[in-house]
């Protein structure tokens, strides 16, 4: 059974999306933002060390969570293509948090209940840090839809870039054996939230977008490469230091 | 992090004398000064260009350090470095906030600090080259802070001495971690060691001149002293920072690139070598490798977030007609 890969693709999710979340560290459109900010990637990144940690267990073959986020090449990176997308502009980089949020909040709700104890305990805490990123990013999804001219624009142009990367959220990836959540079972939480924010913030889902996939297959876009590059630069450097 | 002892305060203030020695006796009498209370035009002055200093310095702060959180080499040390960067944005915004009960804007002093009007400590322009830079910075740099704080927490301005008190339990953390990060370096593969001992030999001086011009060069102290905005001499507090801090180093089997370093029995402190001045004033007044790339952060910041910003009011104002409308 190959529990730890499907525990390994959820920690690559949430390590690679607060990589790019703490990319913006002090240089956020306002000060307020430059505490949010942070405040998501650690979450996120939390999240990623006590999976990384439960995967490696899992796996048994002695690689801790350092071990696993610094010493693979993106070719078996698992994560789903959407949180590797860059920053953008805020706009951009607020519709992709509501993206993932919307989606993990109704996940680890069922995960509370899984029989895989780890799994269950991250749950009880990342529900709850899931329904404030869906409140922060979906708040900032609304003023920026329904702001100036401008605004509505740039959003309006986040949600044609980033739609085609809405679908592999959905998708099945390693086999979990029934231990977690079934993705293409959240796609009615996930629809009926984004719908709610798009209503209010006056923005469309585009028609015609071809939607990508492969992550879960280490088939990545170009940027995962040089997120990782940067990322893990100083840890090969220096191959079994401790820090 | 923090402010270093404040550059070209203007402490001049012409109220009538019965009015000057009735608020120095409040100041005498140990009493807190609150921004209602009535107070003279220098000693609000020099508060808000402290407290400014001291505000943008946080926020400056946060890119020389914010340089390592991509490739900071284990995901716990991320997580603290990104948890240590947020913290100096919180004490940015408290310290704006002490400075706005004064009489002036957030957006009034950002204006100033990205039209280097308003300056901020000159350590953070210098760069962090190494991974052992996050650790000498919090151990340095949060260090002195901490030296020039504590006595800020016995300022007499309240809302100044309040933010001081919360900020230092966070500075002490802050230098304890990063001292814990060159611990483990010195302790470390000889590269690792290197890598602490070069970062030692970059950050020392530089950590030095955080405390500000020698006391016979300090301009405005005296009238500092006398409103409490300031209790230790530059010199008073760099030489606590020095004690303090040798016998660190020494336990890290370290070496403090200072050849003239001594400990003189009779005074029961360190004495040290002659200190660079020129650099010093150099890098205050724009010359370092980092002045210009700081504010340039800064400014890119804050012109890529003006759509942002503009919009927040937009929906605001939209928002409030539209409940207007269905009352
Ligand atoms: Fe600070
Ligand atoms: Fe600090």
């Amino acid at each position: 059974m190959a529990l730890w890969e499907a525990v390994l693709e959820l920690a690559d999710d949430h390590l690679v999306l607060g990589h790019r979340v703490s990319e913006w560290c002090g240089h956020a459109p306002m000060l307020e933002e430059d505490l949010a900010m942070p405040n998501m990637a650690l979450d996120l990144i939390g999240t990623a060390r006590t999976l990384y940690d439960h995967a490696g267990a899992l796996e048994g073959a002695g690689r801790d969570e350092n071990r696993l986020a610094y010493f693979r090449d993106e070719r078996a990176y698992v994560n789903c293509l959407l949180v590797e997308r860059p920053n953008g502009d805020f706009a951009q980089t607020m519709l992709r948090q509501l993206y993932f949020a919307a989606f993990m909040e109704p996940y680890w709700r069922q995960a509370l209940h899984s029989s895989d104890a780890v799994i269950a305990g991250v749950a009880g805490k990342a529900v709850k840090e899931m329904a404030y990123h869906i409140r922060h990013a979906g708040e900032w999804v609304i003023r920026l839809g329904d702001g100036t001219e401008e605004s509505a624009r740039r959003m309006q142009s986040a949600v044609r870039a980033l739609h085609g990367y809405t679908g592999e959220l959905f998708e099945a990836g390693a086999d979990a054996g029934g231990v977690l959540p079934d993705r293409a079972a959240l796609r009615g939480d996930w629809d009926r939230v984004i719908g709610e924010v798009f209503a209010e913030a006056g923005l469309r889902q585009p028609d015609g977008v071809p939607m990508q996939s492969g992550g879960r297959r280490g088939l990545h876009g170009e940027g995962l490469g040089h997120l990782l590059a940067e990322m893990q630069s100083l840890a090969r450097a220096h191959p079994g230091a401790v820090w | 992090m923090y402010s270093q002892g404040l550059i070209g305060a203007d402490g001049r203030t012409d109220e009538a004398p019965e009015f000057l020695e009735a608020f120095q006796k409040r100041i005498d009498a140990e009493e807190k000064i609150e921004p209602m209370d009535a107070m003279p035009e220098g000693y609000r002055r020099t508060l808000i260009r402290q407290i400014g200093q001291h505000a943008h310095s946080e926020i400056v702060g946060m890119l020389p350090e914010g340089n390592w959180i991509t490739r900071a080499p284990s995901l716990k040390r991320k997580a603290a470095l990104l948890a240590k960067v947020q913290d100096e944005g919180g004490h940015g915004l408290y310290l704006y906030a002490a400075a706005e009960t004064l009489g002036v804007s957030r957006d009034q002093m950002t204006e100033e600090l990205l039209s280097g009007k308003a300056k901020y400590s000159s350590i953070f322009n210098y760069p962090t080259l190494s991974w052992a830079d996050i650790g000498t910075i919090g151990w340095l740099v949060d260090g002195a802070a901490i030296m020039n704080q504590i006595p800020l927490c016995r300022c007499s301005f309240g809302p100044y001495a309040r933010a001081m008190i919360r900020v230092c339990k966070e500075e002490s953390f802050h230098q304890r971690q990063g001292y814990e990060i060159v611990m483990t370096l010195a302790r470390g593969t000889p590269e690792q060691k290197a890598m602490a001992q070069d970062s030692l030999n970059r950050w020392w001086w530089p950590s030095l001149m955080m405390f500000g011009p020698h006391d016979a060069e300090s301009q405005h102290s005296d009238q500092n002293m006398k409103w409490k905005i300031k209790r230790f001499s530059n010199d008073e507090l760099r030489q606590k920072f020095i004690d303090a801090t040798v016998p660190q180093a020494q336990f890290l089997g370290l070496s403090v690139p200072d050849p003239d370093l001594t400990w003189n029995e009779e005074k029961g402190g360190y004495d040290h070598g002659p200190i660079d001045w020129d650099e010093f004033w150099r890098v205050v007044k724009g010359g370092g490798v980092m002045n210009r790339d700081r504010i340039e952060a800064r400014q890119k910041a804050w012109d890529d977030g003006a759509w942002v910003r503009e919009a927040a009011l937009a929906h605001a104002e939209k928002r409030r007609a539209r409940k207007l409308a269905a009352e």
